[in-house]
């Protein structure tokens, strides 16, 4: 009995090494293109967002502007559009991909790496669509809503 | 406890048989706390350990864990071989920090509390302070260190001016001891990483003039556990023990392969 357990215990002394055999060699420029785009979409998102925020919480009105009619107002313009197309775009794969280096850090174990990612790309695929969908096909006065959860100047 | 360091009153010290020699070196009581592994004696738990021994002013960690394996415990195990800093042998964690225990004084160490020394963290320990270094030199062979040439053999050495010399020196310095590696949270969580090391030791071939393999091995390197990995958080730039500029270095072999990627 003494016996088999001292072997047992002693297993992963005889091959100490084992868990920490390096695995298959991963090369390919994947990970060079994500560390410049890293660095590239951090200094494009600086100006998009601190653009966004001015334009949205300080210029002409400020906050007390912002309601459905401010946000179809900007829509109505592709060159709104665009801005935030782009910025939802950088914003969420910059966020994604920086998501990901964490769970590769920080995850030991290949079962819950794998969740965590699936989690994580289900979260990004959501919210890109539905935001790119909302961008392009934004309504304020839809049509058949109820009238008092409608803006004042759909009624004008 | 309450000698100080540079007073030369060991008089006062517990020392009665020294006497009072003028620059006579002070003692003082050290607790070791050591993190110890013995599957033969003690099954597959780790556990730690307090020794006290009488140590002097000049003494490093080494020292008095010579002193501890010579004279109360010789079942305690730990590596060293030059006792000097320059085999790389003793590397551990000293009070959360890898160092090498020749190199550190315990006077430097705060005597008065009790100095923790465990084996480097993630690599598999295989008895008290020894860890099992065979993932640190599997990745460090990866990377090809030696002389990658081409063309003719020169009849004469392969000359190099100062200047080219003085690109890779501080690269040059490694002595493996692993302190970087295991310093690396990187590395701690799969040992997938490359690691520090063998990124230095392949810097140092691929900035040489002499050597033709720097394409070879930059593409090694351009893995998803090479130098992208690297979050540049200077753990290991602190923990080397000869001053390598280790973060810079990695940056540098990044640099190499942006540059040659575009």
């Amino acid at each position: 009995m003494t016996t088999t357990t001292q072997a047992a215990a002693r297993l992963p002394i005889e091959n100490p090494g084992q868990a920490y055999q390096r695995r298959k060699t991963t090369r390919g420029n994947f990970e060079l293109y994500g560390w410049v785009f890293m660095r590239a979409s951090g200094v494009v998102l600086l100006v998009l967002i601190f653009a966004h925020l001015f334009v949205n919480l300080v210029a002409g009105e400020g906050i007390s502007a912002i309601d459905f009619g401010f946000v179809a107002g900007k829509w109505a313009s592709p060159f709104w559009q665009v801005w935030d197309l782009v910025m939802l775009w950088l914003a969420m794969l910059h966020g994604t991909n920086g998501v990901r280096t964490i769970i590769n850090d920080y995850a030991e174990r290949d079962g819950l790496r794998m969740w965590l990612k699936i989690a994580l790309y289900t979260a990004f695929v959501v919210v890109v669509t539905l935001g790119t969908l909302v961008i392009f096909t934004f309504d304020p006065c839809p049509p058949g809503a109820a009238a008092d959860l409608l803006p004042s100047f759909c009624t004008t | 406890m309450s000698t100080t360091m540079q007073s030369p009153a060991a008089t006062e010290s517990t020392q009665s048989s020294a006497g009072g020699e003028v620059g006579a070196v002070p003692s003082f009581d050290v607790t070791l706390r050591i993190r110890r592994y013995n599957v033969e004696t003690h099954g597959d738990e780790a556990y730690w350990e307090e020794f006290t021994v009488t140590a002097y002013g000049t003494d490093r960690l080494l020292d008095a864990l010579h002193k501890v394996k010579w004279d109360v415990d010789g079942s305690l195990s730990f590596r060293r071989s030059c006792a000097h800093g320059v085999c790389g042998s003793d590397a551990m964690r000293i009070n959360g920090r890898n160092r090498l225990a020749c190199k550190v004084l315990l006077k430097d160490l705060n005597p008065d509390k009790p100095i923790t020394v465990e084996p480097l963290k993630g690599l598999p320990v295989m008895k008290d302070l020894i860890v099992d270094m065979e993932p640190f030199f599997a990745s460090y062979r990866e990377i090809m260190p030696f002389l990658v040439t081409g063309g003719n053999e020169p009849t004469r050495e392969r000359l190099q001016s100062a200047e080219q010399r003085e690109r890779f020196d501080d690269t040059t310095k490694c002595i493996l001891c692993a302190a970087c590696t295991s310093s690396c949270p990187v590395f701690w969580t799969d040992g997938q990483y490359f690691g520090p090391a063998a990124i230095v030791n392949a810097h140092r071939f691929i900035f040489d003039s002499r050597d033709d393999g720097a394409a070879q091995r930059l593409e090694i390197l351009n893995d998803k556990e090479g130098v992208w990995r690297c979050r540049t958080i200077f753990n290991c730039t602190e923990a080397c023990p000869r001053g390598i500029q280790i973060t810079k270095a990695i940056q540098e072999v990044k640099r190499a392969m942006i540059t040659r990627a575009f």
